[in-house]
């Protein structure tokens, strides 16, 4: 099933943030929710096909957390951080990846939660790097799991042409 | 790997947001440039500036008919931009998607 409500990213060339938008039919409280409790947060973050494990969560400011994606292979992919505020009107938090060749790459994230008319919410993550080189890297390589509905939507497009 | 930007890159041309503007005005159509100043609200020459940038990178294809001029996004040159953050965006929303769906089972249960 496919949502009508759409995801943008945004990542200017030469910057070092990539901005995520989405919008939701539930009432912000519902949103926050989804992100701090620990048994509906293992339910939607992890990637299809991977074994969401949440080793460390600590939803509150101050808080740490890990956690791991497991494939069928029995590969393990470690990310952690730590929350500086949780709150439901923001939620910033460190973030890095495991399975980089060298550590310290860290980014900073920061959500914001907005109520919207009709009990509906937007989001907004902005997620800032050391660097553009980071950055480019994380939407160049990171993310080649979604690439054939990628593409399948980029064939829309340009279909459109 | 980061990308090395070059002056004919598709890259730079559309990090500046006006140009991107541009290219969203256009949409699917083919327009004139006064067209195009309806649409965007902005004077001639700022619009025939950035045309020219998009026009130059090969972003926007530009035909004559008659006495006018009219433009269209060229697809194919928006491909590798499109090839750097779908996947980027995919992975985005198919995270979302599952949690409108754990959001959608919460909202049943209050």
């Amino acid at each position: 099933m496919s949502s009508k409500n759409k995801t943008f990213v945004t990542a200017e060339p030469g910057k070092q943030e990539v901005i995520v938008t989405r919008e939701f039919d539930a009432p912000r409280e519902l949103v926050f929710k989804a992100h701090t409790d620990p048994d509906l947060y293992v339910q939607w973050l992890g990637p299809r096909g991977y074994e969401m494990v949440l080793d460390v969560f600590e939803p509150h400011s101050g808080g740490r957390y890990r956690y791991i994606h497991k494939d069928q292979n029995g590969n393990e992919f470690g990310f952690h951080g730590v929350f500086h505020e949780i709150s439901e009107e923001r939620m910033i938090q460190t973030f890095e990846f495991e399975g980089l060749p060298e550590a310290g790459h860290v980014t900073l994230d920061t959500m914001k939660l907005e109520s919207l008319p009709g009990n509906r919410t937007r989001i907004t993550i902005q997620s800032l790097f050391q660097s553009v080189t980071d950055r480019d890297g994380m939407v160049q390589a990171g993310m080649e799991h979604g690439m054939k509905e990628g593409y399948e939507r980029l064939d829309e497009v340009l279909e459109k042409q | 790997m980061a990308r090395k930007p070059t002056t004919h890159d598709p890259f730079n041309a559309v990090a500046e947001p006006r140009r991107r503007q541009v290219l969203e005005a256009l949409g699917t159509n083919e327009l004139s440039v006064n067209e195009l100043v309806q649409r965007l609200g902005w004077n001639q020459p700022m619009v025939s500036k950035h045309l020219g940038v998009l026009k130059q990178v090969g972003l926007v294809e530009e035909r004559r008919v008659g006495r006018q001029r009219l433009y269209r996004v060229n697809g194919e040159m928006l491909k590798p931009i499109y090839d750097w953050v779908v996947p980027f965006e995919s992975y985005w929303s198919e995270r979302f998607n599952r949690l409108d769906k754990v959001l959608e089972e919460m909202e049943k249960e209050r």
